[in-house]
């Protein structure tokens, strides 16, 4: 059997809402996955260096703040600089369907907005998050 | 059977059984009297309805300043402003750790000249003004007098609500930045201030709100928030103060969700049990003191991204739990808030559905409607039991505090939430247009956006007021901040001092971090 897969859940930014976060940590380790939680008010480098030091396959955003786009593009960004874009970014929180094309290019995997099944989003993590 | 949100039973139906001994003498009292459960009022609503305070605040102060505006002329009764997460955080809008954050979930202030801008051509002597800010609230408190002397009016004259709950920022909404034991130092200091110098402020606003947005369940809130309330009385008490002295000005603030039954059985039930704690353990002795005044806000997680006009019809009902619960103010959120800020339609909308509530149903024609019904009052006795089980619960592990650094009620929180997300997955409850009668396909909505170059325009205010101001004493003020911070003097006086030579909210709060550090939770989930 293969290691299980290991992701970040991380709250970027000075938002402090993290029902949501907290919920898809749950599923996710309900699910089998090795979860890490960031807390509150990390900074993209901090998320990126948890990411690298848990040897993580991938990192779930949750923003609900407004501040989306400049901290995926944060994050993704540090990402490349470490030359870790195998670990994949995805997300989720008030984001409106007007923004999420530009994430998607911008290399976001996915993003589950309010209403989404946990299910979903375990599943979607399971099928797509690769050991790293 | 049902069960109710709070996890008690529901009978389908209850009759005279259900009130087997209870005494109407000793449960209700007349309205506006002990125990209050009535409604702190005797003519409540007959007289006139609840303030509509509607909470508003986006971009810079002169955007916000143009919705209060808009608001007032639409007959709002009270202003509620939101500020942004830099602003709440104790950042100003250039740090690196704002960017990307500056005037998103509410308006931008950075220093006095800000907040003369947010405030410009609103007489703040008939305006009464709640602000939603906690670690910073007394230096935006300050500020607010600050604006208003520059007016010509008197702070003895200002009414209004800072939030300044910080014990359930650890427990549910995460804006904290100092460590409780100085925090609740400032709550003292703010509460003595506002004794000698805006009497008619209310100077806390306890919150159960945010505990129901992460999840809580309606005997949760009012526990957590009655057990929150008495910390901060204890704190109070403990600095020397009288409880009748102080005790009139706390407020509280709940959530309204659409389950109106238990919601006015929660309203109904945190009224009795706070009265008969003030007067029990405290020995307060003004009838005010005993009073749970409160301002709700209709339940934020309960409206949908999907067929996101349904949410009108939500708040509707929402909004009319909290009035059949004698509310003494109402938000009434937008339909488009799971999608992102509130439009200048959508925000005018919401207003208008406390208007029809107010002016085009019979609800307000008498109080206490529900008063004597089975299941209404059998439901006020069993959410009261519930909610006193679990304050004794954090009683045993030291008070609000003691439970909160064991991380009790945000475990208890998040578990109701997972509990609930699991409900809805498996549709056992219904969200409407979610997991039940859904659309095949979403209309397309366009949101409210905030223009990103407020964040380089905020950048260049705070670049001039660095340049203008005297330099020499700003730094003499933010010293004698820190030495008051070091010490046990009132702390409010020299923050004024600091923030009227135009020290800004990031120096002042780097000030207090420098002397209180800061707080980090540890995590437990």
């Amino acid at each position: 059997m293969s290691a299980p897969l290991r992701v970040v859940i991380a709250k970027p930014g000075l938002d402090g809402h993290d029902r949501g976060a907290k919920v898809i940590a749950r599923a996710l380790r309900d699910a089998g996955v090795e979860v890490v939680y960031t807390g509150l008010h990390q900074t993209p480098r901090q998320i990126v260096d948890t990411a690298l030091q848990e040897d993580a396959d991938g990192i779930g955003l949750s923003i609900l703040s407004g501040a989306h786009m400049t901290l995926f593009a944060e994050v993704i960004a540090l990402l490349r600089q470490a030359d870790a874009t195998d670990i994949t970014v995805f997300g989720g929180g008030i984001i409106p369907a007007a923004d999420t094309g530009a994430l998607r290019e911008m290399g976001v995997a996915a993003l589950f907005t309010p209403g989404t099944p946990t299910r979903e989003v375990t599943d979607w993590v399971l099928t797509h998050v690769r050991p790293s | 059977m049902r069960e109710s949100e709070s996890g008690l039973p529901v009978e389908p139906v209850y009759g005279p059984e259900a009130l087997a001994g209870w005494d109407p003498a000793v449960k209700l009292g007349e309205p506006g009297a002990y125990p209050f459960t009535r409604g702190v009022y005797p003519t409540m609503y007959t007289g006139r309805p609840w303030t509509m305070r509607q909470y508003a605040g986006f971009g810079t102060a002169v955007e916000s300043n143009a919705r209060y505006r808009q608001l007032i002329a639409h007959g709002t009764t009270g202003l509620s402003v939101a500020f942004d997460l830099p602003t709440q955080m104790g950042h100003d809008s250039d740090a690196p750790l704002a960017h990307g954050e500056v005037g998103k979930v509410g308006v931008a202030v950075d220093s006095i000249e800000d907040m003369r801008v947010l405030f410009d051509g609103i007489p703040l002597d008939q305006v009464s003004t709640s602000m939603t800010i906690n670690a910073p609230a007394a230096l935006l408190l300050l500020l607010y007098q600050l604006v208003a002397e520059e007016q010509g009016v008197p702070a003895h004259r200002l009414t209004g609500t800072i939030q300044n709950d910080v014990l359930k920022e650890y427990i549910a909404r995460g804006t904290y930045i100092f460590p409780p034991k100085p925090s609740l130092r400032l709550t003292a200091d703010i509460f003595r201030y506002c004794i000698a110098e805006i009497p008619r402020w209310n100077t806390i606003s306890i919150s159960g709100y945010h505990m129901a947005e992460a999840g809580a369940s309606p005997a949760q809130e009012i526990a957590f928030t009655l057990a929150d309330g008495i910390e901060y009385v204890r704190t109070a008490v403990a600095a020397g103060m009288d409880v009748d002295d102080f005790a009139p000005r706390l407020s509280f603030f709940f959530v309204a969700r659409t389950t109106i039954l238990e919601e006015v059985a929660k309203f109904r039930a945190a009224r009795r049990i706070w009265a008969r704690v003030m007067r029990e353990e405290f020995g307060a002795r003004n009838p005010k003191s005993l009073m749970l005044r409160f301002h709700t806000q209709t339940a934020g997680v309960q409206l949908t991204a999907q067929q996101p006009e349904v949410n009108l019809v939500r708040v509707a009902v929402q909004g009319l739990a909290a009035v059949l619960g004698g509310t003494q103010s109402l938000h009434t959120n937008s339909f488009d808030e799971a999608i992102a800020l509130p439009t200048d339609k959508s925000a005018r909308l919401a207003l208008r559905t406390q208007q029809v509530l107010a002016h085009e149903t019979d609800v307000t024609a008498t109080v206490d409607p529900f008063a004597g019904s089975y299941v209404v009052e059998r439901m006020t006795d069993e959410v009261e039991a519930a909610a006193l089980e679990l304050m004794g619960k954090v009683e045993d592990l030291g008070g609000a505090v003691g439970a909160i650094e064991r991380g009790f009620q945000k475990t208890e929180i998040e578990r109701n939430a997972y509990r609930i997300a699991q409900e809805t997955d498996s549709g056992e409850r219904v969200v409407v247009g979610v997991n039940r009668f859904q659309l095949a396909e979403e209309e397309p909505y366009e949101p409210l956006r905030v223009d990103p170059a407020i964040e380089a325009r905020q950048a260049e205010r705070l670049a001039v007021l660095r340049a203008e101001r005297d330099r020499r004493a700003v730094d003499a003020a933010l010293a004698g901040v820190r030495e008051a911070a070091r010490g046990d003097g009132n702390l409010l006086y020299p923050l004024k001092d600091a923030l009227k030579a135009r020290a800004t909210i990031g120096e002042v709060c780097d000030a207090l971090r420098e002397v209180w550090g800061t707080y980090s939770p540890g995590e437990t989930w």
